[in-house]
């Protein structure tokens, strides 16, 4: 029973976070700097998920090339930044990750 | 254009996040299982709560045996960056009806959004509830049947969670994020939100990764300003 009970208020605490600013925030009118702040949270947030996955995917830094999540980010960053296309990008950093995973 | 032809570019264009958000859906379903979940409970997450990162912490603490205000407390900090979503999309929102918004806000997750504000931001907010929409349905359908397809196979393959398909998270944003790091600022966003994620890695409640955000956003910013011109909206 308590399953369902821990799932509901995962599924409420989630969707109203979500809804926080576009739903509740109808109203609210963003001065032009915060505006213009809002730019760079893709960037930011998507960045501070990814770097310490990459750098320590164990805990503790680990930047030898050894680290198969760090070498497949680098492709991966390498890869969308010449040709700017995300599947590639994602399928052949995975292939060169899942290289270094399974010769190591 | 269309709503229908909008609904099918918001799909079309999230592909490679259906892609990249597969191995994780799947993790999820066999680490579900493993802890404990009936495969309605894990199904049930995935359709209801629909937010990757936490339902994987959640299991985790379900299985070992967290108390439930722990595991709600968890679950709210590891999704208050969708406030973060939430505010940055509400100026291209202004003519959204309430109809929209709640269903839209529910099916807000990282890909999503990373998808929509890249399209509202090149190419106008006209219309774009639908191609929201289209974006939406796929990785929630993506998102359910892999969800499943884990539970499926986490009976069958135990070990499956230990094979590090976790990367695909990491290669979906990088993704996302590399070529918007030709713009100085958000350069400047990204390497500061990275280094104080890492410094800051293993606070409590994934605090971290607020700061990270703040620190992040403040940095380009900052840098907007220096170089004393904006950045083509």
């Amino acid at each position: 029973m308590t399953i369902w009970l821990t799932i509901a208020g995962m599924a409420l605490l989630t969707v109203l976070i979500r809804a926080s600013f576009l739903v509740f925030g109808q109203r609210l009118s963003f001065p032009p700097w915060l505006n213009r702040a809002l730019h760079y949270v893709p960037a930011a947030v998507l960045t501070a998920l990814v770097v310490p996955m990459a750098l320590a995917p164990q805990g503790a830094l680990d930047l030898s090339p050894a680290n198969p999540y760090l070498v497949g980010t680098l492709v991966a960053g390498l890869v969308a930044l010449l040709t700017r296309r995300t599947l590639l990008a994602i399928v052949v950093s995975f292939a060169v990750y899942g290289a270094l995973r399974w010769l190591g | 254009m269309k709503p229908s032809a909008l609904v099918l570019a918001g799909a079309r264009d999230s592909l490679p996040m259906l892609v990249g958000a597969a191995p994780f859906g799947l993790i999820f379903g066999t680490l579900a299982v493993g802890a404990g979940l009936s495969a309605g409970a894990a199904l049930a997450m995935s359709a209801c709560v629909f937010a990757g990162s936490s339902q994987f912490v959640a299991v985790s603490l379900i299985g070992a045996g967290a108390a439930l205000p722990v595991i709600w407390l968890t679950t709210f900090v590891v999704n208050l960056r969708h406030a973060l979503y939430s505010a940055t999309l509400l100026p291209y929102a202004r003519g959204w009806s309430a109809r929209w918004r709640w269903p839209l806000a529910f099916w807000l997750t990282d890909e999503t959004f990373a998808v929509v504000e890249h399209r509202f931001r090149s190419q106008g907010a006209a219309g774009g509830q639908w191609y929201q929409l289209g974006s939406s349905l796929a990785m929630y359908l993506n998102w359910f049947l892999w969800s499943a397809m884990g539970v499926t196979l986490g009976k069958a393959v135990p070990g499956l969670a230990g094979w590090g398909l976790d990367f695909a998270m990491v290669a979906t944003f990088t993704a996302i994020v590399a070529p918007q790091l030709k713009q100085r600022p958000a350069l400047a966003a990204a390497a500061v939100a990275g280094a104080v994620a890492l410094l800051a890695r293993g606070l409590p409640y994934k605090l971290d990764l607020m700061l990270a955000a703040l620190f992040g956003v403040l940095a380009g910013v900052v840098c907007e300003r220096v170089a004393g011109r904006r950045v083509p909206a």
